[in-house]
C-alpha cells in the first residue's frame, strides 16, 4: 500500500540545513494498522504529510498504492490524496461554518461525484460512526470525541484505501480516545489500512505493528504483526525497514 | 462546482461580517464616485438619436475672416451659418429634409387672467424640424410646408407651456398671443427632454427644449431677431436688411441625407454653393464645408467638458485607491482562512479549485460591492441634479450604465482578489493542519 524507500526530507534556508527524515524506508501492506511512534521532532509528523502527499519529499522513492508519486503535478497528487487517502488529525479540522453533513461533504465535492452519490455516502459515514441524527448540527454543538468522530467520517466517506491519523486521540479525555481507537480498530477490521502518529504507548500498543522513528530514521520496528484478529490471518503485513 | 464556490463564498462573507462590510463599503464607495461621474460623461456624450444620427447632417460653410481663421486651434469653419446662406439652402431644396432654425424669446400674453404674461424661449425653425429630429406630439401635430411658405401665423407648444396655459388640455386649434400677435396651436409636445441639446450646441448644451416652436418664415416676416449667439466678423449694413444681408453667424442649419449617395451629392451641391459665392466676392477663405452627423458634431463641440473628464479620471484613481483598501483586507481575510484552505487541500482540492473558489468568492464581495454602489450612485447623480440644474437632463442612470455598474464593480473585486487569491493558494496546508 505504502512504500518508502531510503527517503530522505531537508528543510533548507539561507541559513541552515535541517534533515527531517534521512535514509528512511518503510513498507505497509494492505490491511495493516501501524502505529508510527517517537519523540516530538523525530520526524514522524514529517513522514505523514509525505505519505499522505501533502510535502514534497527531496530523494527516495516513494511509491503509494503502487504509484510511483516522485514528480507528480500538484493536480495529480491532489486528485491521488483525494481517492486514496482519508485524513484525521489531532485537532478535527472540522469547518466551523458548514454543519457536519456540509463537513463530510467537503471531500466529495472535489471528488465530482454526483449530488445523490454524495448524499448517500455522507450519510453512510455518518450513521458508522454514529451521527446519523445531528446531519445539520455545527461542529460546536459537539463534544471534542464526537467532532473527531465526524473527522472520521469525513475521512471515510470517500472509501479511502489507506487513512492518515496524527494524534488522533490528542485531544480527547481517556474515555473519548477509547472510543475514537475501538472506531478505528474497527475500520481497519472491515480492510482500510491506517497509519497512525502517536506519542502515547498504550494506543501504539493497540496497533497491529509499532514504528519508532528517531532523527529521521526508523531505529525500531516489528517484525511481525500482532495477531489481533484470526480472521485477518492471510492477509499478512510485513514491515521492512 | 460554480454553486458550491457561490455557497461557500455566502457563507465565508457571513463569517466576518465587520470585515465583509469594510470590503464592500469600500469598493461601493469606489464605484459610486467613478460611475457617477462617468455617468455625467456617457450621458453627454451619448447619441441622443442613435435611430437616425447618421442621416441628420450639421451645415458648417467657412464665410468666416480671410485673414483670422473662425477656429484658430482646430481649423474648424463657423459653428452657425449666415441668413443669407441658410435662406440660399433653404430654397435649394437639395436634401430629403431641410430645417434652418435659431432661437427667439416672445412674451405670451395668456387668455386666463389668472396667469400673468410671461417670457418664453422658443425657436423658429421649419416644418421639416418636427420630422427629422422626431419629438413626440401630445396633441395634433407640427405645421405643414405650406404654412412655412405662407409665413402662417402657427405654433407648436411643449408640454410644460400647455400646462400652463390650458392646464394640460388638448389646446389645438385655439390662440396663443405672442408679442401682440395671435397664433395658433397646430400641436402639443408631449414629454421631449433630449439629454442634450444636441440641435442647437451654440446655446446652452444642457438646457431644456424650447418652450414654443413657431415658422422660421413667419418670425423673419416680422424683423424678429434671435435670442442666441450672433457672431460677425465685419459690420453689416444698417437695418434688417443689412443684418440678413451680413456675414453675421446666427442660425444653425440641418438636412437630413438618407443615404451614403444622397450625402455625396449633397457635399458636391455645398462646395458648388460655395465656389459659386466666391465668384460673388463672399467666402474669401479656402473650401472649408463640413457635414457631420449628430455623434461627430458632439464630439467637434466638445460637449463633455474638459473638467468632467478630468473628475472621471480622478474618480477612479480613488476608486483603485479602494481597491488597494480591498487588496489588503482580501489578504487579511483570506490569510485567516488559511487553516481552512490548508484543510481543503489536505482533502483533496487542487490549487485551480481553490483559486476559483476564491475568486468567485472575491466576485460575490464585488456584487454586494457593486449593488450597494449602484445606490450610492443613484443617490450621487440625485446630488449633482440637486446642486446643478444644468446637468438635471443628464444626471440619470440608464441600464448600460446600471449594468457597467455592476460589472465594473465584479471586475474591480475580482482583480483586487487576483493576488490575495494566489497567496491563499500557495499555503502549504502540512503547516495549516498541525496548528489549526
Amino acid at each position: 500500500m505504502l512504500k518508502m524507500s531510503h527517503l530522505s526530507k531537508v528543510y533548507r534556508t539561507h541559513m541552515v540545513e535541517t534533515h527531517a527524515l534521512r535514509d528512511f524506508s518503510i513498507h505497509v501492506r494492505e490491511g495493516e494498522f501501524v502505529a508510527v511512534t517517537g519523540p516530538s521532532g523525530s520526524g514522524k509528523t514529517t513522514f505523514l504529510n509525505i505519505a499522505g502527499l501533502l510535502e514534497d519529499f527531496s530523494g527516495g522513492e516513494f511509491l503509494l498504492d503502487g504509484v510511483d508519486v516522485r514528480g507528480m503535478n500538484d493536480n495529480a497528487r491532489s486528485k491521488l490524496r483525494n481517492e486514496k487517502i482519508g485524513f484525521i488529525f489531532q485537532s478535527f479540522n472540522l469547518i466551523p461554518d458548514l454543519n457536519l453533513f456540509d463537513n463530510v461533504d467537503v471531500p466529495l465535492r472535489y471528488r465530482g461525484f454526483s449530488a445523490a452519490e454524495r448524499k448517500k455516502r455522507i450519510e453512510e459515514s455518518l450513521t458508522r460512526v454514529g451521527l446519523s441524527s445531528r446531519l445539520k448540527h455545527y461542529p460546536s454543538e459537539l463534544s471534542g470525541g464526537q467532532q473527531q468522530r465526524v473527522a472520521i467520517a469525513r475521512a471515510l466517506a470517500g472509501s479511502p484505501r489507506l487513512l492518515m491519523a496524527d494524534e488522533p486521540t490528542g485531544n480527547l479525555d481517556s474515555l473519548m480516545a477509547r472510543g475514537v481507537m475501538e472506531l478505528l480498530e474497527e475500520i481497519n477490521r472491515r480492510g482500510t489500512t491506517i497509519v497512525m502518529v502517536t506519542h502515547d504507548p498504550e494506543l501504539a500498543a493497540r496497533a497491529q505493528r509499532n514504528v519508532h522513528v528517531m532523527d529521521g530514521q526508523v531505529t525500531d520496528f516489528d517484525e511481525e504483526p500482532k495477531l489481533r484478529n484470526p480472521a485477518r490471518d492471510d492477509n499478512a503485513v510485513a514491515l521492512t525497514a | 462546482m460554480f454553486n458550491y464556490y457561490l455557497q461557500l463564498g455566502l457563507i465565508s462573507l457571513k463569517r466576518n461580517p465587520v470585515l465583509t462590510a469594510l470590503m464592500v463599503f469600500g469598493i461601493a464607495l469606489g464605484i459610486a464616485a467613478s460611475m457617477t461621474s462617468l455617468t455625467l460623461m456617457h450621458i453627454m456624450g451619448s447619441d441622443p438619436i442613435p435611430w437616425k444620427s447618421e442621416k441628420l447632417r450639421y451645415v458648417q460653410l467657412d464665410n468666416w475672416d480671410p485673414n483670422q481663421p473662425y477656429d484658430l486651434e482646430n481649423g474648424n469653419p463657423p459653428d452657425q451659418v449666415s441668413y443669407r446662406d441658410a435662406q440660399a439652402l433653404m430654397e435649394a431644396g437639395k436634401a430629403d429634409r431641410q430645417a434652418a432654425m435659431y432661437k427667439v424669446a416672445f412674451p405670451i400674453q395668456p387668455e386666463n387672467p389668472e396667469v400673468k404674461p410671461f417670457l418664453a424661449l422658443g425657436r423658429a425653425t421649419y416644418a421639416d424640424f418636427f420630422a427629422m429630429f422626431e419629438p413626440p406630439f401630445q396633441f395634433g401635430g407640427s405645421w405643414d410646408r405650406a404654412q412655412d411658405a405662407q409665413h402662417g401665423r402657427v405654433v407648436v407648444l411643449s408640454k410644460d407651456t400647455n400646462e400652463k396655459l390650458f392646464g394640460g388640455q388638448n389646446s389645438v386649434g385655439k390662440i396663443v398671443r405672442m408679442n401682440s400677435v395671435d397664433y395658433t396651436v397646430t400641436g402639443v409636445l408631449g414629454e421631449w427632454k433630449p439629454r442634450v441639446k444636441f440641435y442647437d450646441l451654440t446655446n446652452g448644451t444642457l438646457n431644456d427644449p424650447e418652450e414654443f416652436y413657431l415658422p422660421y418664415t413667419t418670425t423673419i416676416e416680422m424683423k424678429t431677431q434671435g435670442s442666441g449667439n450672433n457672431s460677425c466678423w465685419k459690420n453689416s449694413d444698417p437695418g434688417w436688411e443689412g443684418y440678413l444681408g451680413s456675414e453675421c453667424i446666427w442660425q444653425q442649419f440641418w438636412v437630413q441625407l438618407d443615404s451614403p449617395q444622397r450625402l455625396a451629392e449633397y457635399k458636391t451641391f455645398l462646395d458648388n454653393y460655395v465656389n459659386e459665392q466666391k465668384k460673388l466676392g463672399r467666402f474669401p477663405r479656402p473650401l472649408n464645408n463640413r457635414l457631420y452627423n449628430v455623434t461627430e458634431w458632439l464630439q467637434n463641440q466638445k460637449v463633455v467638458p474638459k473638467d468632467v473628464e478630468v473628475q472621471v479620471g480622478l474618480s477612479f484613481a480613488f476608486l483603485l485607491v479602494c481597491l488597494i483598501n480591498t487588496i489588503g483586507l482580501l489578504l487579511a481575510k483570506f490569510t485567516r482562512k488559511s487553516g481552512e484552505i490548508g484543510l481543503r487541500r489536505a482533502l483533496g482540492a487542487s490549487k485551480p479549485q481553490l483559486f476559483t473558489q476564491h475568486i468567485i468568492e472575491s466576485g460575490v464581495i464585488g456584487i454586494s460591492g457593486g449593488v450597494f454602489g449602484l445606490l450610492l450612485t443613484f443617490a450621487g447623480l440625485w446630488m449633482v441634479r440637486l446642486l446643478y440644474k444644468d446637468y438635471a437632463n443628464v444626471a440619470h442612470l440608464d441600464w448600460p450604465m446600471v449594468m457597467t455598474t455592476i460589472a465594473l464593480a465584479v471586475t474591480a473585486a475580482v482583480l483586487a482578489g487576483l493576488y490575495p487569491t494566489w497567496r491563499a493558494c500557495q499555503i502549504a496546508p502540512a503547516a495549516q493542519l498541525k496548528t489549526q
